[in-house]
């Protein structure tokens, strides 16, 4: 990355190029011969569960030598709710009001992740405007889980403004979202076989107005950060893993990435059509906070270049497959027609059957690869669903990025981490 | 041929499945990390299905990839439910199934031989009613909503921390008894009194 050949030079006022003090009051006592050696005890610091800059009520148990953290234990389960156990007492449509739950921050792509896995499962072809309203869909997602985070990352970092840009564009989207699907947190967008409503009329105008005007604050937010001196030195260097590191510890998404692997699903296992879309995958190359701001910051360019894709290409057509098996019959069929009531009651009373098998789909999500792995045994709820969870796993190499690292700088590479413990806990 | 392997399979997404015998594990995924052409080098996830035909035995599924080759594969390793739960870690070739494998041992029960720090991740220590994902673990859980009330309020997992805490994570498995024990009473981290005038 060219961007990163800033050299600070952080002078400290009041010190000479000695690191002596240059102003000394008159009254001060001489300086003792032989500073007290305080090294040797160690300090143990709780941090959480609540605790505004954990992001949620994750524990950490930390243990420091002065300000030095030598371990740090990660405690998780607050938020706890065994989605994967209700997973397994319901149809596969009533899965997705969960899938909204895990990453909150991006709600609608975990909707998509799941249909996906089902629809492997049945083995059904989405319509092609399903496909690219799924994209959109993504994307948005995206972008609002990247605002948080940077607008979250750069308050534990000290700097307040950018947190309110990147809120203010967030509610955009959220406005978006609640336009498509009613509900701005908890959307429950997809169905097995489509999507649970069209996007109305005044949807695709707004969004493109959104997409033509989100890179000017994407562009204030990298003038006043990139270049800034305190950013920069609060995040450069720090909690950097290696490739070869990140790819031993599992990590995804933006983590694996700033590492400098050029691994992204959408890229090399590509769903939804993704292949067909001019994107960039974004590499950083030191592998520390300051890579991960750098990668996100541009994925959300990245993304904004895939949405206007989607806009241009949306095709009219239905949004839903044509299987009656699958999809419920509209109201006034079902109201009217002798063979679609009984498909209604079928769906509604027995649930949309899968055959026996198992399928595993991975999605690019704003945190990392979000997984859904269905086992079926032919009944209309799956044996097993299992969330690969990538806050779960990226959060599992905190220890290994804190170690040697002061305690302020915990909370950045905490931040950096990008967690939501809404998923990390299930 | 990757050493242990039994059979073969499809999986309905297209993936190949390889089942591996118990014992021969880690050998197998030994050879697939590093045999050159195959380089599987990264662990997607680790977790555990149980089937609700109770006869069929408990399935370990690992998924592997590899970042060269943008190849994936999926290892199973059977568990017949009869016989104890324990397999060979994979923690020493992918340190990304510390958490995967304490959470299968969280959920599941099955126990991770050679894992540095096998402890329950998102149930608290001293949970006490089983192992939830388990077909045979009811959905609202074993004990009543009063005992889980009480034992949940009586757990007070962050009341105490301590150095010896901290130091239970190192020992893993050669603690000593006494202290085992005291844990499995919940009692831990308990902040000692100050020594007497």
């Amino acid at each position: 990355m060219s961007k990163r050949t800033l050299e600070l030079e952080l002078a400290t006022p009041g010190v000479d190029a000695q690191g002596q003090p240059t102003r000394v009051p008159l009254t001060a006592r001489p300086r003792p011969e032989q500073e007290p050696d305080l090294g040797g005890e160690h300090l143990l610091v709780n941090l959480g569960p609540q605790h505004p800059a954990t992001h949620g009520v994750l524990r950490l148990v930390v243990e420091l030598d002065g300000e030095t953290v030598v371990r740090c234990i990660p405690h998780l389960g607050y938020l706890h709710s065994g989605f994967e156990k209700l997973g397994e007492y319901r149809h596969y449509n009533q899965i997705i009001p969960l899938t909204d739950r895990t990453d909150y921050l991006s709600p609608m792509s975990n909707n998509v992740g799941l249909a996906l896995a089902a629809e492997k499962l049945m083995g059904i072809e989405i319509t092609p405007r399903c496909t690219v309203l799924r994209v959109i869909a993504c994307e948005m997602s995206r972008i609002i889980s990247h605002m948080v985070w940077l607008g979250t990352t750069s308050i534990d970092l000290g700097a307040f403004t950018p947190f309110l840009w990147a809120f203010q564009q967030r509610e955009r989207i959220y406005d978006l979202q609640e336009m498509w699907t009613g509900a701005r947190l908890t959307t429950s967008l997809t169905r097995v076989g489509g999507l649970m409503a069209d996007i109305p009329d005044t949807f695709v105008p707004k969004l493109r107005e959104f997409t033509e005007t989100f890179p000017k604050t994407l562009d204030e937010i990298d003038r006043v950060l990139t270049r800034n001196a305190v950013w920069a030195g609060r995040t450069q260097g720090v909690g950097a893993l290696s490739a070869a590191e990140a790819i031993n510890y599992s990590l995804s998404g933006p983590m694996l990435r700033a590492s400098g692997v050029p691994y992204d699903v959408r890229k090399d296992k590509p769903y939804l059509d993704y292949e067909t879309y001019d994107f960039d995958v974004v590499v950083g190359e030191h592998g520390d906070v300051y890579d991960r701001y750098l990668v996100r910051l541009e994925e959300c360019y990245q993304s904004n270049r895939i949405l206007r894709q989607a806009l241009d290409r949306l095709p009219d057509g239905p949004i839903n497959v044509d299987d009656p098996r699958v999809i419920l019959p509209s109201k006034t069929r079902a109201m009217s027609d002798m063979e679609a009531m009984i498909f209604h009651f079928k769906q509604v009373m027995e649930g949309v059957k899968a055959p026996v098998g198992e399928a595993y789909v991975g999605i690019e999500n704003p945190k990392g690869e979000l997984g859904n792995y269905l086992v079926s045994d032919g009944t209309a709820k799956p044996v097993r669903w299992r969330i690969r969870p990538p806050s779960f796993i990226n959060l599992s190499a905190l220890p290994k990025m804190a170690e040697g690292h002061l305690l302020s700088d915990l909370i950045a590479i905490n931040a950096s981490v990008d967690i939501v413990m809404g998923e990390v806990d299930r | 041929m990757i050493p242990g392997a039994v059979r073969e399979a499809v999986a309905r997404d297209g993936e190949r499945i390889v089942y591996v015998a118990r014992e021969r594990l880690l050998e197998a995924m030994t050879w697939l990390k590093e045999t050159p052409g195959e380089q599987y080098n990264y662990l997607v996830d680790v977790t555990a299905v149980e089937f609700r035909d109770r006869e069929r035995p408990i399935e370990l599924v690992y998924f592997l990839r590899s970042l060269e080759r943008r190849v994936d594969v999926r290892i199973k390793v059977e568990l017949q439910p009869n016989e104890e739960l324990v397999v060979d870690s994979v923690w020493g070739l992918w340190h990304g199934a510390d958490w995967l494998e304490r959470e299968v041992y969280d959920m599941f029960g099955i126990t991770f031989r050679g894992h540095p720090d096998l402890r329950r991740i998102l149930m608290w220590e001293t949970y006490a009613e089983g192992y939830p994902l388990r077909k045979s673990f009811p959905l609202r859980g074993r004990f009543s909503r009063a005992e889980q009330v009480r034992q949940a309020l009586n757990a007070n997992p962050e009341a105490h921390y301590s150095l010896e805490e901290l130091s239970i994570a190192d020992a893993g498995g050669d603690l000593p008894e006494d202290m085992r024990e005291r844990l499995r009473r919940g009692e831990r981290g308990v902040i000692p009194e100050p020594p007497g005038p």
